[in-house]
């Protein structure tokens, strides 16, 4: 590459930033900057580095709690107490645009990057969870970007030694050339080993570790604050290689330094690369630093500063040490033959100063690129599009003549079917400590040498919050947490990732401001803490924004690990019943997509107290050993929910005879708003019938209202509203649609 | 006794085995860097899954080439104990101590799920506590887990009763449904001629606690226990 000779405002526009932002750039330093420096203030001041469009509004989350250790924005990731003087790190990070152009690394990289994120800080990494979202299947490009993200994420998260051991996968038009790949990792860190990304220190050298650099991934933080057009294909070469093999070896150095204590501050060259962990650990430390790119290891010949700065090649780590400690570092990288590169060092003056050999190529305050990036105030406008669809009655919309069909249908369908097909790709069970492996209602990851385990999860529903962005912000989390109550943990923090469109349309900024809200609201009366996140916006395809798809992550404490509930039926003659009520919500749901084609209507109100009440009741009962099995009910509604409870445990599959005239409210509701309906805040548990009577009276305490749908038995499940048939289907014919669904028998 | 479990750059299951011998079972057990080149003080040695030097080339192609291999050769060749599961059983293959070699998964995908495997020979340092014909559930981790041998190699393997697990159903039945990833003769797990050195592609260290799902894989690390113990 040539540095061209003068900076142009076409020049300027290329790099993303606007001729406002350009003169601030001007104004800020007191004269021109030059090319690399441009380059520099066009990554950190893009969207993705700089969170320009979406600070003001993440200030509404509740970021403290009794549980919360380093806040959300202090680090790279939030710390959460989990007592013994234990630390859980936790983070989820977007990797949705590479994906679209190059799924297979698009994927790995991802999943390299936010494994680095929370092995900088002092954890060692013990779990993945992705959160994906593509077009329908039907279509060869999205199967072709599906097998080859989860192909991505098995090959990278196996070879580094880390289970995947949860996530989500829908299937919609919306996310047609936009795949949405979140990938969330969980670490585990004793509490007095924890690391800072910051620079202390002056005179404290400065190594660059790991990987040497080339020109994969330029600008790829540019990229990924840009829409999706048909051009993006050519934008492939800024979708970064990734080396599981070096990853491995930089996690166990890195661990394995930091127990020297010799490590002041630590952090991943990821986005913007050596550009944003300089000027980050700079500015957080309130220091400056200094170094010279001439030292800086590389794989190509000719490259100019402007690359090397900019360049996201993987695999690399910033790592500010002690001084005089260079010897003993050099023995811990030199054992797993890695590089550890003096390349500068800590400085006082606040510049982030860069040199090559003797000439200074670049000289900017590290806070300009930081805290003084540009922060915007976006227009924002209520859709026009809700008017039309918010409201529509059902009652246009003509009921099923057969049920049993609907709910095969519905169980066939690739977003509701069985996962196997992904997760079997992915070694969840390496470090044996999955105690709840995938395709429960959240994972259970013990921790050895205590009584303890951790259960995690990650949900978000963008249909629901295409059609109400308030409420579907609120079920994001109140159905994570849901779920790990359900395997029997106390929700304790999310991390989310807000995945929405270009924030410059009035509309787009709307609907990521009411998520914001809803997700807030939820997290303050759930006591779950947001610990940190990732906001990813410009997801567009030629058609427009994807649905605004906020992802929670959620973790939740087990404190005995005596008893782990699981959803599936599990004894004959257990009854089956139901906390919360049916209130016939069908807007939204997956039934009206899936089979009469609409995406519209009201979706399911969610209070936030009953939420609460039903979540303590169901922890209350699974404490006390009360329930057999307990299940989030959610997409699809009660007939998938009782459908799953009655197959998901394959070879031991339970029937169930269920008797709707249990519901008082039966005779107001539509059958298929009944049975299909998502109506929030319901979970579905099983038990044995002498203990219904002490599940009555925690349900009553808590003013819960409860149901008694029925029981387990045989090897159907049937559905009757007055001794009437309505639904009575084999489990081995709806074990086969829901195992099929995805894999299409291909084993 | 003592067990040693081998690190190599990218082993991944060395934590778990080492995890199982010393806490659960209660033995003594070390790591050893693969940059070592003696294993004395050692009874068995493991050589744990994973990805030694990211699968790169061929999996167990490049490890074969650690300092700590000549060391381990010399190892089984005195009779010492060898158990190389899933990538420590291609390092075997790769270095020649097991015959045959290993192919992609017939899915051609990676596999990580329980299987049940079968026990061929209990005449063995690895299985002197199981019967013959017992089976055991065992998860597999593999995406290069369908073990090939010319006919021949076939045919002494089966002689000399080298075969030691077979992959079948849950009673015990073969079949191609129930062999996970296409392996000639339903293939999990063989020895050498000698009987000291075992490979296996099913990890027994993921199978050692009910809590896991099986216990088991405890059997082969107590028939060591007892094969060295007595």
């Amino acid at each position: 590459m040539k540095e061209p000779e003068r900076i142009t405002l076409d020049l300027v526009r290329a790099h993303g930033l606007t001729e406002e932002e350009y003169k601030k750039i001007k104004d800020m330093l007191g004269r021109d900057p030059n090319f690399t420096e441009l380059g520099i203030f066009s990554v950190m001041w893009s969207e993705h580095c700089s969170y320009k469009s979406s600070k003001p509004l993440l200030r509404m989350f509740p970021t403290s709690g009794e549980n919360i250790l380093i806040k959300a924005g202090e680090e790279n990731a939030g710390v959460v107490d989990i007592g013994e003087g234990l630390a859980v790190v936790m983070k989820m990070e977007s990797h949705n645009h590479p994906s679209a152009v190059e799924p297979f690394q698009g994927a790995a990289t991802g999943v390299g990057g936010i494994i680095r994120d929370i092995f900088t800080m002092g954890a060692r990494p013990i779990a993945l969870l992705d959160s994906l979202r593509f077009g329908h299947l039907g279509n060869g490009r999205n199967r072709y970007l599906f097998s080859g993200v989860v192909g991505g994420i098995a090959a990278y998260g196996n070879c580094t030694g880390i289970p995947t051991v949860g996530g989500e996968v829908y299937f919609d038009e919306t996310y047609e050339g936009n795949p949405l790949v979140n990938v969330m990792c969980v670490g585990v860190a004793r509490r007095d080993n924890l690391v800072k990304a910051r620079a202390n220190g002056v005179g404290n050298p400065v190594l660059y570790v790991g990987a040497d650099t080339g020109r994969d991934g330029l600008g790829g933080a540019s990229f990924a604050s840009r829409e999706l057009t048909k051009e993006s294909d050519k934008d492939r070469p800024a979708v970064q290689i990734g080396d599981p093999f070096k990853e491995k070896l930089l996690l166990e150095a890195c661990l394995e330094l930091l127990n020297t204590g010799v490590v002041v501050g630590m952090q991943d060259m990821g986005a913007a690369g050596l550009t944003s962990s300089t000027s980050e650990t700079a500015s957080r430390g309130n220091s400056g630093m200094r170094i010279d790119l001439s030292l800086v290891p590389r794989r190509e010949e000719g490259m100019i500063p402007y690359e090397l700065m900019l360049s996201e090649s993987q695999e690399r780590m910033l790592v500010i040490i002690k001084r005089g400690k260079e010897r003993e570092t050099r023995r811990v990288f030199d054992k797993w033959d890695l590089h550890a590169v003096p390349i500068g060092e800590v400085t006082d003056d606040g510049y982030l100063t860069v040199l090559d050999k003797d000439t200074r190529v670049a000289e900017i305050p590290a806070k300009f690129l930081t805290e003084d990036a540009p922060v915007y105030m976006r227009e924002e406008r209520e859709p026009e599009y809700l008017g039309k669809i918010k409201d529509v009655s059902i009652s246009t919309i003509p009921e099923p003549q057969d049920y049993d069909d609907v709910l095969k249908i519905l169980l066939a369908s690739p977003t509701i079917s069985s996962k196997r097909w992904v997760y079997e790709q992915y070694d969840y069970m390496i470090r044996t400590d999955t105690v709840l492996r995938p395709g429960g209602d959240a994972a259970v990851i013990r921790i050895k040498g205590t009584e303890k385990a951790i259960a995690l999860t990650c949900d978000g529903n963008g249909r629901y919050c295409f059609l109400d962005p308030y409420e579907g912000g609120k079920i994001a989390v109140a159905e994570a947490a849901r779920n790990v109550v359900c395997v029997g943990a106390k929700p304790l923090a999310i991390t989310n990732c807000l995945n929405f469109g270009n924030p410059t349309k009035p509309y787009v900024f709307w609907q990521f401001r009411r998520c914001v809200e809803g997700i807030a609201d939820a997290c303050g009366i759930l006591e779950t803490p947001v610990s940190g996140g990732n906001v990813s916006f410009y997801n567009e395809n030629p058609k427009g924004a994807i649905d605004p798809t906020p992802v929670v992550g959620m973790l939740g404490l087990i404190e005995k690990m005596d008893f782990i509930c699981t959803p599936w039926f599990k004894k004959e003659g257990d009854l089956i019943i139901l906390l919360g009520e049916c209130r016939g919500e069908i807007g939204g749901s997956e039934y009206l997509q899936l089979i009469h084609g609409l995406k519209l209507g009201r979706i399911p109100r969610l209070d936030l107290e009953r939420e609460r009440a039903v979540q303590d009741t169901c922890l209350e009962v699974i404490r006390a050993h009360l329930v057999s099995s307990a299940h989030d009910c959610s997409e699809g509604g009660l007939a998938v929910t009782l459908a799953e409870c009655c197959i998901s445990n394959s070879g031991k599959e339970r029937g169930a005879i269920i008797e709707l005239e249990a519901f008082p409210e039966i005779l107001s509701i539509r059958m298929d708003a009944l049975l299909f309906g998502e109506t929030q805040s319901r979970i579905l548990i099983s038990c044995h019938p002498r203990n219904f009577p002490q599940i009555q009276r925690v349900a009553r305490r808590n003013k819960v209202p409860y149901a008694r749908l029925g029981v387990v038995t045989g090897d159907r499940l049937t559905i009757r509203k007055i001794k009437k048939r309505v639904l009575d289907l084999s489990l081995k014919e709806l074990g086969e649609k829901w195992r099929k669904g995805l894999s299409h028998g291909d084993d | 006794m003592k067990f040693g479990v081998v690190v190599f750059p990218g082993s991944n299951c060395d934590d778990d085995c080492y995890y199982v011998v010393r806490d659960l079972l209660g033995e003594e057990v070390d790591f050893i860097w693969h940059k070592e080149t003696r294993v004395e003080g050692f009874d068995c040695l493991i050589l744990p899954g994973g990805f030694s030097y990211g699968d790169y080339l061929r999996t167990g192609a490049i490890a074969r080439f650690s300092p700590i291999m000549r060391a381990i050769s010399n190892f089984a060749g005195r009779g010492g104990l060898v158990i190389g599961i899933c990538n420590g059983f291609q390092i075997l293959l790769e270095s020649n101590l097991l015959p045959g070699a290993m192919m992609k998964n017939k899915n051609l995908r990676f596999i990580c799920r329980f299987v049940n495997i079968r026990v061929e020979n209990n005449l063995t340092p690895f299985t002197n506590l199981c019967q013959i014909g017992q089976v055991l559930k065992v998860p597999i981790a593999h995406i290069d887990g369908s073990y090939y041998a010319d006919h021949e190699t076939i045919g002494s393997l089966k002689e000399n009763n080298q075969i030691i697990f077979r992959y079948c159903s849950e009673e015990g039945g073969l079949a191609q449904e129930s062999n996970p990833n296409g392996s000639k003769d339903f293939i999990a797990g063989i020895s050498n001629r000698q009987g000291n050195v075992l490979g296996l592609m099913p990890h027994p260290e993921r199978a050692s606690e009910s809590i896991l799902g099986s216990e088991d894989g405890r059997l082969i690390f107590e028939s060591v226990v007892r094969a060295v113990k007595g």
